[in-house]
């Protein structure tokens, strides 16, 4: 007698359970759509979204600290030591520069969006906006530059360098005939261009030609 | 047809190919609308809105889709039988399309007349168990395999509650002639079969709650009949990937699906010519004649339809052994009870 129990009710449960699903669908037929129509209406991102990279590149003082910081090595950074009778200005928080920043790329192809170049920034001009509709036909219009160098500053500024490093060398080599001649127990003479004192804590400013590791197909 | 006689051999070749294609430019037509019907219930129960952007609420996209379709390149695998490959598809919609032959669109349009009509239509639709199963072995893909195997063994089971449900309404009108069967139920909505039809108030009262469960249980079978959801077995989009036709594409893979489409029709015209007094008004007299008539059974069938597309995006999908269960344990022996009590009561 159980069995035909079961067997009715089993029919009873599915077609009621059948009328309860149906009654859901229904009234959700008339419920208003959760979905936005994208391209037409934009939700809003919320205030700490991490999107696209964006480096205000006035404040950028080149001390390589957000490109250390890049798990995915999308930042390269190059710059150049500026010569003591140059003036770069000061930062927005009143830091002086004292590089310039020839190169400074990111590639937002390779960024993951985790954010860990913003808090490392001393400048605070790296950050994270929330633009994400930057697709592209071209994978190299990924690579975003964002110096402003012109090619003849670079120039310049490499000339500039390399002459006063020779003019240094040349007058360390001079003191160093100098003290030998004198021989005598003379206090160090401080070649005047080899530390800028109060250099920004980086690693020591890279030669023009030298080039991040892991950085292939480089504009 | 019986005004087209005395044409001689061409006039009647013509008006045989003009009156044979009507159907077919109903079916494309009605494609289209339920293609856009199904996509927008199916956005809306799950509170989306489908299509927006090609036209007023994205009602060109369905044109778009077969504008797509068409361009499409027809890819036919290296592994494939090709020549079971190419005929399949057509197997499947000539089943489908033959049956629309017996459908009683209105007093006057009937494709064929004849008077076996619902033997016509069930005999002619299980061709279409054979395009499935030529199409999955042609395919030479195990998913199509198992959707075709899987949807013979369904089509099959399926097949005697479907014709033991139109036996009984056939057992009630006494004919198999579907244009009979409507006009039996004539006299509004209180004579449909599906309210025991236009007999004697006793055996009326005591018909109806067995004509009913008849009504319900051929629309059940009916569903798995078109292997529409709950009993999408043979497709099963999650598992088959499409069953049958993964291995189709381009316009192969649209007649398919447009007779998928054309079937959901097919066993909503059938219910509706059996239960639902087919092209009869149903306020009696009033708004009815042949475009009435037309009217009455379009809106009919595509109640029905809505509801297929109602109950697609409600349930989940059977397992193998339920679908075998609710075909051979429930659906044919409720058929067999209501056989009997029917038969009685015809009899009192």
């Amino acid at each position: 007698m159980t069995a035909v129990r079961i067997y009715f009710n089993n029919i009873w449960l599915a077609l009621s359970s059948i009328a309860i699903g149906m009654r859901i669908t229904m009234s959700h037929l008339f419920v208003k759509s959760v979905t936005t129509q994208y391209p037409d209406v934009k939700l809003k991102m919320p205030e700490r979204a991490r999107n696209r990279l964006y480096v205000n590149i006035d404040d950028c003082i080149g001390c390589d600290q957000c490109s250390m910081a890049c798990p995915v090595d999308c930042i390269t950074i190059e710059t150049i030591k500026s010569t003591p009778d140059q003036d770069l200005g000061t930062t927005s928080t009143g830091q002086k520069k004292r590089l310039h920043v020839p190169v400074f790329d990111i590639d937002i192809a390779k960024c993951c969006y985790c954010g860990l170049c913003v808090p490392p920034c001393p400048t605070e001009c790296i950050v994270m906006t929330d633009v994400y509709e930057f697709s592209e036909f071209d994978r190299k219009n990924l690579i975003y530059n964002f110096s402003v160098m012109m090619p003849q500053d670079i120039e310049q500024a490499r000339a500039k360098l390399k002459k006063a490093e020779e003019e240094a060398a040349a007058k360390k080599a001079a003191a160093a005939a100098a003290a030998a001649a004198a021989k005598a127990a003379a206090p160090p003479a401080a070649p005047p261009a080899d530390k800028p004192a109060g250099a920004p804590p980086s690693q020591q400013p890279s030669t023009p030609a030298s080039d991040t590791p892991g950085q292939p197909g480089k504009s | 047809m019986e005004a087209f006689q005395n044409l001689g051999f061409w006039g009647t070749l013509l008006v045989t190919i003009v009156l044979s294609a009507l159907p077919l430019v109903f079916v494309l037509l009605y494609a289209l609308v339920t293609i856009y019907l199904e996509m927008k219930v199916a956005a809306h129960v799950q509170d989306r809105v489908a299509y927006m952007r090609t036209g007023w609420h994205g009602v060109l996209q369905p044109i778009a889709d077969f504008i797509k379709l068409i361009q499409k390149e027809d890819i036919i695998s290296v592994a494939a039988n090709k020549k079971l490959f190419i005929l399949a598809p057509y197997i499947v919609f000539m089943g489908t399309y033959g049956a629309y032959a017996a459908i009683p669109f209105s007093s006057i349009f009937i494709g064929a007349n004849i008077d076996l009509g619902a033997f016509f239509i069930i005999g002619i639709s299980s061709l279409v168990v054979v395009g499935i199963l030529m199409a999955g072995w042609a395919s030479n893909n195990k998913w199509s395999i198992f959707g075709a195997v899987r949807s013979a063994a369904q089509m099959i089971s399926y097949e005697i509650p479907t014709a033991l449900a139109v036996l009984i309404a056939v057992m009630i009108t006494g004919s198999l002639n579907l244009q009979e069967v409507t006009k039996f139920q004539a006299g509004g909505i209180q004579n449909w079969l599906i309210f025991g039809g236009p007999l004697p108030l006793l055996q009326k009262i005591l018909i109806t709650p067995f004509t009913l469960i008849t009504f319900l249980i051929l629309f059940v079978a009916s569903l798995a009949e078109v292997n529409r959801t709950p009993f999408d077995l043979p497709e099963a989009e999650s598992e088959l990937v499409q069953g049958f036709f993964t291995e189709y594409s381009g316009m192969r893979w649209a007649l398919f699906y447009v007779a998928e489409y054309a079937n959901m029709f097919l066993v909503a015209g059938v219910a509706v010519a059996l239960f639902l007094g087919g092209w009869e008004s149903p306020f009696g007299s009033f708004l009815s004649g042949p475009i009435w008539g037309l009217f009455w059974f379009i809106i009919k069938g595509m109640v029905l339809v809505f509801l297929q597309i109602w109950l697609r995006w409600t349930l989940p999908r059977l397992r193998v052994d339920q679908l075998m269960y609710t075909s051979w344990k429930v659906l044919t022996p409720f058929l067999f009870v209501c056989i009997i009590a029917i038969g009685l009561i015809l009899v009192l």
